[in-house]
């Protein structure tokens, strides 16, 4: 019963969202705002529709309720209450109502968005919530007749199948919703995009506010997305046991190209509202942000990533996916065609400004963004057209987006002392002297003090410390910290530095220590495998492992083999105890491995347990993997720290267009 | 007994992947460190034929060792690094490797983000150029610009400075 009300709030949520397009455009066509009230009361109802068949589905799941098909394929009584909820988003079906949930969840904060005098105009509003609602209506139909989560059994099972072993795990949990979150919030610029390229009118500072509309939202899209990919290569550098972190596998790729689409816009945008420039472009990119999220939902839920022969075989959803696609994208961007002659900015900047360097940060984003998806579709394309297979790997992207993206990351620290119109080039490079100085002198440092000396492994470490210090730098800037001032006044400048200010330095930096983390862990790590009896030492890089124990324990949904080991610097030192896992899964007869991690400042220690074997002496041994993966942290700490800045930008009480506070607008 | 049903299948488990796998025969590294240090780096670069995309050197599939054991022993045999690669393509197919081969099929694989930031640097340097002559300083400020100007100059002087990348708290409604 509980489950056919779930089925029934999917139905209502559809017929909402398509009430809240008819509402929306009926009331933007006759400038009636009761009518426009209604779209975006329909826009929140849909909200709290989908809300509850989510709702109604982590339900079935907590209760094992096996009469529902998902739940039977996806779940099963033994496994831990938190994988039992997360299950709900775990299989296909699930996660696109997550996907419709946060769809619909921007839709109702779009339509509780300001308007009037310092919001959003009457007629944008009306149109970007429609927009956001047609998407809604796509997808809920697309749950509704390929996917519904709330399919019934009968006969009904006495078990599940349970959810793939590999996906229970805490980071993989939150993976999703963050993830979806970022995609999807990307549907809200695009809405937006397409409602100004609707109601845009040349001149009177329509433009530059669009750009400062559309910031918040692109803002929160890329801090999740940020959150999200970071979060799921975590998951996988733990849990796969391969010791690595990104495979440029066509599912990673998926979602770095709304990323570094959203990343192009976030800048793009920036110009847009303070420059009344680049008009088009940001538009342009608003609507490729969010076409790229779509074709990623395309290419993850289709099959077509297992083989272009498996997603003919079971083409129903892929089409159907496609079809969505092609509708909203190919209007967006007939739209944008039409309109594109009229949305040129009449401003002008020097090629050395603010504005230019951000254009060449653009150029750069938007040709890595380009090369992922020629990487990651070209294999397909090539098989569907006839021709060889191939495979599009980490040789590609180091030689085509690896140098893409260290030209933009050598501007980078420039473009924030540069001047908006006319900049000087030659003042902002004096500024940043003793940034580049003590990069290049901490870099040769470390240099000088790992093996192997690479010379790319130099340079990268030049480079992260340049955008780390070149983020310092330009705190200083603000706050003058060099010159000749007292500590009240530094304290003053330093507490009326807006949170956006703090938040782009945060990124920034952020990204500098992503960049040291990624260097040195791929140019300095040190594997070593090998069998190990008991008591017997393995070492990689300083450190050894000792294998002390192996025994047969039992979890809640799995048996395992434990190993203890006691990892030890070369020279002596504090042992520290690690266990690393073998997990043998009953329920769906598949085994995974638990990571042994042990923490050295920066530095990883990483134990895999693999096979158990016989000695050369005959005696039990197990093959024991020890990476040592120096400074590994910094790739998990950079983008957590990128996404803390994007949160603080949000926070900037300027940049807030959601009401939802409902006190005294402060001043303006 | 369940449970000792479970630990019995569990310890003739050997592929991690899948129940019905055959054990992997363990990896023996080549005695030859500069050897057995091309043959790892190789292993990067060759895709475990029966894996979703993942390379010889991380998989536990027991084709990947078997294909790691192949490529040891023809290292071993003194081939090159090309050889190797050629003998994999032979057997299996340009799939096999993750670096796509270069040839008229993948012209636009690998020309294409070259062609793309070099046009697109093009098409800023043609707009620069057209532009230049154009700019003049303060020429196409409008009134209220103007005034925006000045009284960002005169807070620069006097008080903290603004946020660079946002509009200053005042008068920057819709207009």
């Amino acid at each position: 019963m509980i489950v056919e009300l779930g089925a029934f709030a999917l139905c209502l949520a559809l017929a909402l969202s398509g009430l809240q397009v008819v509402a929306s455009v009926a009331g933007r066509l006759r400038s009636s705002p009761v009518l426009a009230g209604a779209g975006e009361g329909a826009g929140l109802a849909a909200f709290l529709a989908v809300g509850l068949a989510f709702g109604v589905l982590i339900y079935a799941f907590v209760v094992s309720d096996f009469s529902v098909s998902n739940v039977a394929l996806n779940s099963h009584t033994d496994k831990p209450m938190l994988y039992k909820v997360a299950g709900a988003w775990g299989s296909h079906e699930g996660s696109l109502v997550l996907w419709c949930l946060v769809l619909t969840g921007f839709g109702a904060l779009l339509a509780r968005a300001r308007t009037g005098e310092a919001g959003l105009p009457f007629g944008l509003k009306a149109v970007a919530v429609a927009a956001q609602g047609g998407l809604g209506a796509l997808f809920l139909a697309f749950v509704l007749f390929t996917s519904n989560p709330f399919v019934r059994l009968s006969p009904v099972p006495v078990e599940g199948a349970s959810l793939n072993p590999l996906l229970q795990d805490p980071a993989l949990a939150l993976h999703p919703p963050l993830l979806y979150g970022g995609y999807v919030g990307l549907s809200v610029c695009f809405s937006l995009a397409v409602a100004a390229l609707i109601e845009g009118r040349p001149g009177a500072g329509f433009w530059p506010a669009w750009g400062r509309w559309i910031r918040p939202w692109a803002l929160a899209s890329w801090a999740l997305l940020t959150a999200g990919i970071a979060l799921g290569s975590f998951w996988a550098y733990y849990e796969l046991g391969w010791g690595g972190w990104w495979f440029w596998d066509p599912v990673e790729n998926a979602s770095f190209m709304p990323w570094l689409a959203a990343a192009a816009l976030l800048h793009s945008a920036v110009v847009t509202e303070r420059r009344g420039a680049l008009i088009g472009w940001t538009v342009f990119l608003a609507l490729v942000a969010f076409s790229l999220s779509m074709l990623g939902a395309f290419l993850v839920r289709s099959g077509v990533l297992t083989s272009v022969h498996a997603f003919a075989v079971d083409p129903e959803r892929g089409l159907m996916l496609l079809g969505i696609l092609g509708l909203t994208a190919g209007a967006a961007f007939t739209l944008f065609a039409l309109r594109a002659g009229q949305l040129t900015g009449r401003t002008l900047f020097a090629p050395i400004s603010r504005e230019g360097a951000l254009v060449v940060n653009n150029l750069f984003l938007s040709v890595a963004a380009a090369t992922v998806l020629v990487g990651t579709l070209y294999p397909l394309v090539l098989e569907a057209a006839g021709g060889a297979t191939i495979s599009v790997g980490p040789p590609y992207f180091a030689v085509t987006f690896t140098p893409l993206m260290a030209m933009a990351l050598i501007i980078l620290p420039m473009g924030p002392l540069l001047g908006w119109k006319r900049g000087d080039l030659i003042g902002a490079l004096q500024r940043l002297a003793w940034a580049a100085g003590l990069s290049l002198l901490f870099a040769l440092i470390v240099w000088g003090l790992f093996r192997p000396r690479e010379a790319l492994t130099g340079a990268g470490l030049a480079l992260g410390a340049w955008l780390v210090l070149g983020a310092l730098a330009e705190l200083t800037e603000r706050i003058r910290l060099f010159g000749k001032r007292t500590p009240g006044e530094l304290g003053r400048r330093t507490r009326a530095l807006p949170l956006a200010a703090w938040g782009m330095t945060a990124a920034h930096a952020g990204l500098g220590l992503f960049v040291l983390g990624a260097v040195v862990e791929t140019g300095l790590k040190v594997e070593t495998a090998r069998p190990l009896e008991i008591g017997q030492t393995v070492a990689a890089g300083p450190y050894q492992a000792t294998l002390r124990a192996v025994e047969i324990i039992e979890g809640p949904n799995y048996l395992a083999e434990s190993a203890t080991l006691e990892v030890e610097p070369l020279g002596g030192g504090r042992p520290e105890t690690v266990r690393a896992e073998k997990r043998f899964f009953p329920a769906g007869g598949q085994t995974t491995t638990e990571v042994g991690l042990s923490f050295h400042g920066l530095d990883d220690v990483y134990l895999v347990l693999g096979e158990r074997r016989l000695s050369d002496s005959g005696e039990r041994a197990w093959t024991v993997r020890m990476n040592w993966n120096p400074w590994a942290r910094l790739i998990f700490l950079g983008p957590a720290l990128m996404a803390l800045g994007g949160l603080l930008s949000l926070l900037d009480r300027r940049l807030r267009t959601v009401d939802t506070t409902r006190r005294k607008r402060s001043p303006a | 007994m369940r449970r000792l049903l479970i630990l019995a299948m569990m310890l003739g488990l050997a592929g991690p992947a899948l129940a019905q796998e055959p054990p992997a025969t363990p990896d023996r590294p080549l005695a030859n460190a500069e050897q057995e240090a091309r043959a790892q780096a190789l292993f990067e670069d060759i895709r475990c034929v029966v894996c979703q995309h993942e390379s010889i050197a991380d998989s536990p599939a027991g084709v990947a060792s078997d294909m790691r054991r192949w490529v040891r022993d023809r290292i071993a045999e003194g081939q090159t690094d090309t050889e190797v690669r050629d003998g994999l393509v032979a057997r299996y197919g340009d799939y096999v490797l993750f670096t796509p081969p270069v040839r008229l099929g993948t012209l636009l694989l690998w020309g294409l983000p070259l062609v793309l930031v070099l046009g697109g640097a093009g098409v800023l340097v043609w707009f620069a150029r057209r532009r230049s002559g154009q700019i003049e300083p303060d020429a196409d400020l409008t009134t209220a610009e103007r005034t925006r100007v000045d009284n960002l100059l005169k807070a620069a002087r006097t008080g903290p400075e603004d946020d660079a990348t946002l509009p200053p708290k005042t008068r920057d409604g819709t207009s």
